[in-house]
């Protein structure tokens, strides 16, 4: 397994091959089409995340003291952007994921492209990733 | 209307209406909703806030009791409107907030309560944004209200025939008596969507919900993404918003 660390430097690597931003929405639009599917039975109204624009369920589960993430959205964009968020934190320790400093927001410009409200559910997608990892750290 | 007047009853102490709808557009047809509550003794209160700055207002023809609207939706500076209200009317309302230059006498015996406006405004004003908001009723009535609305109109007309070209378009509000902006969804694309990619290539439209949920629901939609027209511009730069729409929807689909 990587460490969120090495994955963050891939997804850095893979949006330094695009020349501009249309192609990397092309890309997060990709990225929002492969997510996995979550499960019906998930697509809660706890586990929406407040804050967002648009719908976006996110479910977390642990196993062999990894957590898994899984999430939906009805708009394909923000869909992609959690996509990035669970390739980098999903099947990672619980400490790992309440700790891990999310640099490569900041060095692909994601923040910087996405309108201030926006923005603002990019901060609650994380807060809510991070708040899934740290109740069921408390659990075990 | 009918939903409206099956509201109304003798009961009925304020009716409050928007001039303009601000998810659809519509012009309501408001001299008719003020002579029916005048009719059954309520008072009316008129949001302007999206007709103010595109469509002609005559307070002495409406005759409503009340009006209001807000400066940032006419080119002016934030956090200033205007409360427009018949002079009996403001006489009769008490003050809503207390301060330095709305008293007129205070004693242990009583206060009493400065004129009309100065009653209404607490404390120290904001006297910038109201300069701020002068310079933008001038522009507006430079350019004459009626020849922006002629305007608008026009631009209206043209980016709606140009939109209903893009397959799969389905406008919000097709009223008759339209101003300033087109509300629309293509096919199930989230509105989101378009809007995060439109953006992109320079184009400012506003998605979600616009704050009317309940017609939102009614539609059985999450928002729409809506066109706003405005009298700066052009018939240019509608083929630049219809073009990134467009782009947008060849992207998602």
């Amino acid at each position: 397994m990587e460490t969120i660390k090495e994955i963050q430097t891939e997804i850095i690597e893979e949006f330094e091959m695009f020349d501009d931003w249309m192609q990397k929405y092309e890309y997060l639009i990709d990225l929002g089409k492969e997510l996995a599917p979550i499960e019906e039975q998930y697509k809660t109204e706890d586990n929406l995340i407040k804050g967002c624009q648009s719908r976006v369920w996110l479910h977390a589960q642990q196993q062999d003291g990894k957590i898994n993430y899984t999430a939906d959205s009805d708009a394909i964009m923000t869909k992609g952007i959690i996509a990035i968020l669970i390739r980098v934190l999903s099947g990672q320790k619980a400490e790992e994921i309440v700790s891990a400093d999310l640099s490569f927001i900041d060095t692909i410009g994601l923040k910087e492209q996405l309108s201030a409200s926006r923005a603002n559910g990019l901060v609650s997608m994380i807060k809510k990733i991070k708040l899934y990892a740290l109740a069921l750290e408390n659990r075990c | 209307m009918s939903a409206f007047e099956n509201l109304l009853s003798e009961n009925t102490k304020l009716v409050a209406v928007s001039h303009v709808s601000n998810a659809l557009g519509t012009i309501n047809p408001i001299e008719e909703i003020t002579q029916k509550a005048h009719a059954v003794g309520a008072k009316i209160l008129i949001d302007g806030a999206q007709a103010a700055s595109h469509i002609t207002l005559d307070m002495q023809k409406l005759n409503a009791d009340f009006y209001c609207f807000s400066a940032h939706k006419m080119f002016g500076p934030t956090g200033v409107g205007v409360l427009y209200g018949k002079e009996e009317m403001l006489n009769e309302l008490p003050p809503y907030q207390g301060g330095g230059e709305m008293i007129k006498e205070v004693s242990f015996k009583g206060t009493t309560y400065a004129e009309l406006p100065h009653k209404f405004e607490a404390g120290t004003p904001n006297i910038a944004g109201v300069i701020a908001f002068k310079a933008a009723i001038d522009f507006i009535n430079d350019l004459e209200i009626d020849q922006i609305a002629k305007y608008e109109e026009e631009l209206l007309q043209y980016a709606t025939t140009e939109i209903l070209k893009i397959e799969g378009v389905k406008i919000y509000g097709t009223a008759k008596h339209k101003s300033g902006i087109i509300s629309f969804n293509i096919n199930s694309l989230h509105p989101y969507d378009i809007g995060m990619i439109v953006d992109k290539m320079g184009v400012a439209i506003r998605t979600g919900h616009h704050c009317t949920q309940p017609i939102m629901k009614r539609f059985n939609i999450p928002g729409t993404a809506r066109i706003s027209i405005a009298v700066y511009n052009t018939k240019a730069e509608i083929d630049t918003c219809i073009n990134a729409i467009k782009k947008a929807k060849q992207m998602l689909s």
